[in-house]
């Protein structure tokens, strides 16, 4: 298939017409040639044995198969990448294209993106390797055995997902580079052969083929064909930094065009050509857990444009000619619930029970996360001992574009579904377990994500449109309101987190003790191996909690980098130390952290003095690969606590686009500012309080600060994540910061709890 | 029975008045550009031009729009399809990260410069502040704004912030 618009071939193992490439025991890339002459090429894999522990984990033996289609170069010269993962604004699309057209040294402008269905083809096999191993380095990676176990394990999980800000580490630099050389490298043998010249004497620029003794020179469409016919390279070399020519680059994204007109497609513009919709409106109880027993429904079922009114037991639903008069129908109904476990839950009764699950535990008790030394002892005898206890609330992800989907059962039984989705497949997977189909009736369409931060990774939107679309049998888009939005939530937990530390009699960190309320992920998020603490004891102990959690931009790290970093001020401040000064001591066997800080501190001018009510704050965290440290300068002199700037320094190991990294930090940068002012998800009765803009509250215009970000490419054989590592630093530099201001020290978020100024 | 125009175009509409012109535009007249975010006016998603009027259109029924004018973000450019300079400066300064919120942003920004053609930095938050980017993008939504205006000054670099 020449046309470039059309599907992508990969979604099975691609057929190909003819292949001559031999697979080596090492084999890993696949390739072949679709109709129309197009080349096509892919990472396959050749599972071996996988080791005890995981063998349970496989679902069958020896097997090869191509598991991804990440090119394809038509004979019309276009190179069309198809990426595995979605876009939500991170930009990883862009990215990720970047970095496979580098190696191929293809021409930019003549590079289209293509996302991948939700199919098993495209499970991030190089996510659940990332995960799994994330210090084995390129070309390790290309090792098959683990390839074929974490494929085996990715697809048993339905794990098609963008998060963890690891779509450019994982999937970038283990698969879309890989596939790009490998295509470069066909192209180059075909030419070779072709022309009768040396390999060696190919260049490759912008997409020409040249050899310059002879004076022959082609576009890649002219070899897309042969290329095919090459045996395939087993370990395609990858660039080093100093060739690169695209990655680094602050090349403009491919998606904001379309965001500036309008045309842009997101979840809730979904259309189903030919058909009609009809728009649902829902409303399920607002104690998670508890069910309808009774629903008056009267006054909604003669309103303009109802359709149905259908209580689904967990929810009722109002499907109408529109979203607003399904809304209205809505809003008239009476419902009544049954009662729960919870319906006296208020968010003090929960850090209450938090409380009382860490005074059970006490200094030593709990599940042990890190323990070097004797954490207990050294405190015992140390010259200066600090204790402080910290909390973090329940946080919503307010997407902007509230939860909705779209769905079609079909009178035989298939089913269409529209969504965007951090997880395609296991949207498209939900949506046939949901109906008792195949995963193959199920024709699913992922648009773009009006915002995911880890909401858009559950699929509670799936699976309640399709139920609706179940019973009605026409195609309804399914729409929330904001305050179901709000209060209907995968929340970031709430946590509590208690400290103590020791100092010497020189003032030098002897003990770091630490138990927290539950953990989440990533498990290294409460750890702070990186500072040189001898005596180290890091816990935590279960409480359960009724309310529905999930990632939230971050994850563990929201919570624990506030804990962490503000915990470190006060010992810093205790001891008498300017923090950033202490933090440096800490750092002295951890030189990248240390670089990264080192910079922070100096684009901010740390050591000045600053006007009274003014104070600068300073943190650094290291989370999903990445280095980072904030500074904020706050002012207190105003009628409210304002956050006039912030310095940010990241070390990602490499940048693969530099604008894209530089905005997510800022992102993160603001998100996190929006949670450490305002965010607070709190229960009264069980239920959540919040319902809207007004009452859980966004940061606007007027209040974001000035953000200045700098980078430091570390390591480029390491790359970090960019989405979520900008977030963590941000509260703790600026509690911190109000600290300097004002020797008011913040154990709690968000701000808005206190009296400040 | 409500007669209007939209981005120029007359038309009539057979809908219940009272419906906000945010599901109108979107369900009606299938221009899905302007988005829903609140439904309370909060978050300024919705936000069209009525006779060149920023308003919410999640909150604004259709009835208002008798007789006068709509604007979406599908009106922005011009007939040929060329970019308005806003629009441009959107995309030359990587304004959009999900995008969701930026036709809202379009639209306030849009109407801020054609009444005050060089806005100052509080001139922009007073005309903005009622729109919410949950990317965080106000940054580059200020510098946009400048850049069409003709007022972007160089980047500041860190330590000139440090400084100022």
């Amino acid at each position: 298939m020449s046309d470039m618009t059309g599907e992508p071939q990969g979604t099975e193992a691609p057929k190909p017409e003819k292949k001559k490439g031999k697979w080596s025991r090492r084999a890993f890339i696949g390739a072949g040639i679709l109709t129309g002459g197009a080349l096509v090429v892919g990472v396959a894999i050749r599972s071996g044995k996988p080791s005890e522990r995981l063998q349970k984990l496989m679902a069958s033996g020896d097997n090869e198969m191509l598991i991804n289609s990440f090119v394809k170069i038509d004979k019309d010269n276009i190179v069309t990448a198809v990426v595995p993962h979605v876009e939500m604004g991170q930009g990883s699309q862009t990215v990720l294209a970047q970095m496979l057209a580098d190696e191929m040294d293809a021409n930019w402008e003549d590079v289209r993106i293509l996302e991948a269905p939700g199919d098993s083809a495209y499970v991030s096999k190089d996510i659940a390797r990332e995960y799994q191993m994330p210090n084995l380095k390129v070309p390790e990676i290309l090792e098959p055995t683990l390839d074929g176990t974490l494929f085996q394990i990715a697809n048993m999980m339905g794990l098609q997902i963008t998060g963890g800000s690891f779509s450019i580490r994982g999937t970038g630099q283990r698969g879309m580079r890989t596939a790009g050389a490998a295509a470069r490298q066909m192209l180059v043998a075909a030419a070779a052969e072709q022309w009768g010249v040396p390999e060696e004497q190919i260049t490759v620029d912008k997409g020409i083929i040249a050899h310059k003794a002879s004076g022959k020179s082609a576009k890649f469409g002219q070899f897309a064909g042969a290329a095919a016919e090459q045996s395939l390279p087993a370990l395609p070399k990858l660039k080093t930094p100093d060739q690169f020519t695209l990655m680094g680059k602050p090349l403009q994204r491919h998606d904001i065009p379309a965001k500036v007109d309008g045309s842009a497609v997101f979840g809730i513009d979904a259309k189903i050509p030919g058909e009609k919709l009809s728009y649902a409106a829902v409303k399920a109880p607002p104690v998670v857990g508890a069910s309808i027993t009774a629903m008056d429904s009267d006054a909604a079922k003669a309103m303009p444009g109802v359709q149905q009114i259908l209580n689904m037991g967990d929810f009722v639903a109002v499907v109408a000619n529109g979203y607003w008069q399904a809304q209205q129908a809505l809003n008239t109904i009476k419902l009544s619930y049954s009662k729960t476990d919870a319906d006296s839950l208020d968010a003090d009764a929960i850090f209450a029970r938090y409380a009382k699950a860490l005074d059970e535990v006490g200094d030593d008790g709990g599940d042990v996360e890190t323990q070097t030394g004797d954490a207990n002892a050294s405190y015992a005898k140390a010259a200066k001992q600090i204790s402080a206890e910290y909390r973090a609330p329940f946080l919503a992800h307010a997407t902007m574009e509230p939860q909705n989907c779209t769905a079609w059962v079909k009178s035989d039984g298939s089913c269409d579904v529209y969504a965007g989705s951090q997880s395609p497949l296991k949207a498209r997977k939900v949506a046939a377990d949901t109906l008792g189909i195949d995963l193959e009736q199920v024709n699913y369409t992922n648009t773009y994500l009006g915002g995911g931060f880890g909401r858009r990774a559950e699929v509670d939107n799936i699976v309640m449109a399709v139920r609706i679309a179940k019973a009605t049998g026409y195609p309804v888009k399914l729409i929330w309101s904001r305050e179901e939005d709000t209060a209907q939530d995968f929340y970031r937990p709430s946590a509590t987190s208690r400290f103590s530390a020791g100092l010497d009699d020189k003032g030098k960190v002897v003990s770091w003790n630490n138990i927290h309320t539950h953990l989440f992920d990533p498990q290294e998020a409460p750890q702070v191996p990186y500072y040189d603490i001898p005596n180290n004891l890091v816990r935590k102990v279960e409480v359960p909690m009724h309310l529905r959690f999930g990632p939230w931009r971050s994850v563990d790290h929201s919570q624990h980098a506030f804990f962490i970093e503000s915990f470190l001020d006060e010992v810093a401040s205790e001891a008498g130390e300017d923090s950033y000064q202490m933090r440096r001591k800490l750092l002295a066997k951890s030189p990248r952290h240390l670089a990264v800080l080192d910079k922070v501190a100096k684009m901010a001018g740390w050591g000045r003095t600053m006007p009274k009510g003014t104070g600068l704050g300073i943190a650094l965290v290291p989370s999903f690969g990445s280095i980072v440290a904030e500074v904020a300068e706050v002012d207190l002199t105003g009628k409210k606590p304002r956050v006039t700037k912030v310095w940010c320094c990241a070390d990602p190991g490499y940048a693969m686009n530099i604008d894209g990294f530089v905005a997510q930090m800022e992102s993160g940068i603001i998100y996190g500012l929006t949670a450490t002012l305002y965010g607070e998800i709190s229960l009264k009765k069980g239920a959540v309080q919040q319902s809207n803009f007004h009452d859980y509250k966004m940061l606007r215009m007027d209040e974001a600060p000035q953000i200045f970000v700098e980078v430091i490419n570390g390591d480029p054989e390491r790359l970090g994540g960019a989405g979520e590592p900008g977030l963590p630093p941000l509260a703790p530099a600026v509690t911190n910061a109000i600290f300097a201001a004002s020797g008011k020290r913040i154990r709690e978020l968000p701000l808005s709890k206190h009296r400040i100024v | 029975m409500v007669q209007t125009t939209v981005n120029g175009k007359a038309v009539t509409l057979e809908v219940d008045p009272a419906t906000p012109i945010l599901w109108v535009v979107r369900e009606q007249l299938d221009m899905t550009g302007t988005k829903f975010g609140c439904g309370i006016a909060q978050c300024g998603a919705c936000t069209v031009h009525l006779d060149g009027t920023p308003v919410r259109s999640c909150s604004t029924p259709i009835s208002e729009a008798d007789g006068k004018a709509i604007t979406t973000v599908e009106g922005l450019a011009g007939d040929d399809g060329v970019l308005s300079a806003l629009q441009q400066a959107w995309i030359d300064v990587q304004v959009p990260q999900c995008g969701y919120c930026q036709s809202g942003q379009l639209m306030s920004a849009a109407a801020l410069l054609r009444d005050n053609p060089q806005p100052s930095d509080d001139d922009i938050d007073a005309a903005m502040r009622g729109n919410v980017c949950r990317c965080g993008m106000y940054n580059r939504i200020r510098k946009a704004i400048k850049i069409a205006a003709g007022t972007d000054q160089a980047d500041s670099s860190a330590v000139e912030g440090a400084e100022a």
